[in-house]
């Protein structure tokens, strides 16, 4: 234990996700050594983040204004929604610039074992948005994991009424990986997933 | 240092840092073990999916000391999928939901870390199987299970015999503090008197009579699903988080 205020600092920062006890100690040593003028600007950036970002009122990604960057962009076609569990996944698919829908942020997804059920995501939000039958294409892109999967399939099952066109992601073989070192479960994936090759 | 190597049944992940996992799972041999599984997050890590919940695996950990349990997490240093019951149970809600209430309740059932608990082991598999196969209802075998794990954990309720007493049955009365049904001389305040087709499907999820279990109605079922989960609720000294998820099956 240290003294006073060195060891709130190595509490605080103990309570980050993925920082254990010991890389507390040695980020707040990182910061007793660095320039003042550096932990500032770290001050500085934490306030102000909680301060100015928000999330989006109509798909919960954060936004510094009342709603995001993409639900304000006129140019982005409102037919096509894209689900994803974290704001940080709308970063994954922009980089691809491969989408030009727009988004829905479900804040995790459904693990009962965790105590997470359907209600404690932004599902109920994503269903008032395709009330008004301006979406036609739904993209699940919950992460390829068991609760992302499931949550997809639980979100097939409650818009499946609506007759909308819903989508899932394909998901198979890591591109420059072998053959050879793929599961069971990925293979599979990859095969249910396959497409014609046009030529 | 030492080198283990069991098959189990992946109970729970959880996050550990950038890109690792903590992976709980129940072994034949070793009981319920916690272990690292070093870079599984990533999408090109050797472990692919089979360290995913409900994945049947062939494991080898490696420990610092010479027992598996103790001395810090072992690491785990390679899988082999035995069978993957996931793809089976995730892509339909109702039997995530009862299969997931299904690796909780055999957590909880072996709280005790590195002690064999090979009959709840052989349970679970069955159930997993019986489950992923979508031959019969899902949140009847559940039931089934949880009816299972008690008997085996030394809890078996009594659905004929008054629990009490032994007066041979049919009991009208049922009681969780009691153990299952029991006399009219032995009834404690609190007593539920169940329909005897209610019973009579609880006596077949126990001893697994699929053939009256697949015939029972709706109604008989959600009175003994009620029943076993107010039952387990008794046994636990905490609830099961996942046991308010479990969907009322779509088929029936
Ligand atoms: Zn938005
Ligand atoms: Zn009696």
């Amino acid at each position: 234990m240290y003294e006073g205020v060195v060891q709130d600092l190595i509490d605080e920062l103990g309570r980050l996700p993925g920082v254990g006890p010991k890389s507390a100690q040695r980020i707040a040593f990182h910061i007793l050594q660095a320039d003042p003028a550096d932990v500032r600007r770290l001050a500085h950036a934490l306030a102000e983040v909680k301060e100015k970002v928000r999330f989006c009122g109509i798909c919960g990604n954060v936004a510094q204004d009342e709603q995001c960057r993409v639900c304000q962009d006129p140019r982005r076609d409102p037919a096509v929604i894209c689900v994803v569990e974290e704001p940080k996944d709308v970063v994954a698919v922009e980089r691809t610039r491969e989408f030009r829908g727009r988004y829905h942020v479900l804040g995790g997804a459904i693990s009962p074992i965790e105590g997470v059920g359907p209600d404690d995501l932004r599902i109920r939000e994503l269903l008032a948005r395709l009330a008004d039958g301006t979406v036609t294409e739904l993209i699940l892109a919950t992460d390829p994991n068991l609760e992302g999967e499931a949550t997809a399939t639980y979100l097939a099952r409650m818009v499946k009424p609506m007759g909308l066109k819903v989508t899932r992601l394909a998901s198979g073989l890591p591109v420059g990986g072998d053959l050879e070192y793929a599961d069971e479960v990925t293979l599979g994936r990859a095969f249910e997933g396959r497409r014609l090759l046009d030529v | 240092m030492t080198l283990f190597r069991d098959d189990g049944l992946v109970l729970r992940t959880q996050k550990l840092g950038e890109a690792d996992r903590i992976v709980t799972v129940l072994t034949r041999r070793h009981g319920r073990v916690r272990a690292v599984a070093r870079g599984v997050r990533r999408t090109k890590s050797k472990f692919g999916a089979r360290l995913e919940p409900f994945s049947h695996v062939d494991v080898q950990f490696f420990a610092r000391g010479g027992e598996l349990v103790g001395r810090g997490l072992p690491l785990c240093t390679q899988v082999e999928s035995i069978a993957a019951y996931g793809s089976g149970i995730v892509d339909d809600y109702a039997r995530y939901t009862a299969g997931t209430a299904m690796l909780e309740t055999a957590e909880r059932f072996t709280d005790h870390e590195g002690e064999p608990a090979v009959q709840q082991y052989l349970l679970l598999v069955g159930a997993l199987r019986t489950l992923a196969s979508a031959e019969h209802d899902a949140r009847l075998v559940l039931d089934a299970f949880l009816l299972r794990s008690l008997a085996v954990n030394g809890y078996a309720p009594s659905f004929e015999a008054c629990a009490q007493c032994g007066m041979p049955g049919p009991n009208r009365f049922f009681s969780v503090a009691s153990g299952g049904v029991v006399c009219g001389e032995c009834r404690v305040p609190g007593s539920v008197v169940p329909s005897p087709e209610s019973m009579e499907l609880l006596g077949a999820l126990l001893t697994g009579d699929w053939r009256i279990v697949d015939s029972c109605e709706e109604r008989h079922a959600r009175e003994g699903s009620g029943l076993v989960a107010a039952y387990l609720q008794w046994h636990l000294e905490r609830g099961l988080r996942s046991l308010r998820f479990v969907e009322k099956s779509a088929g029936l």
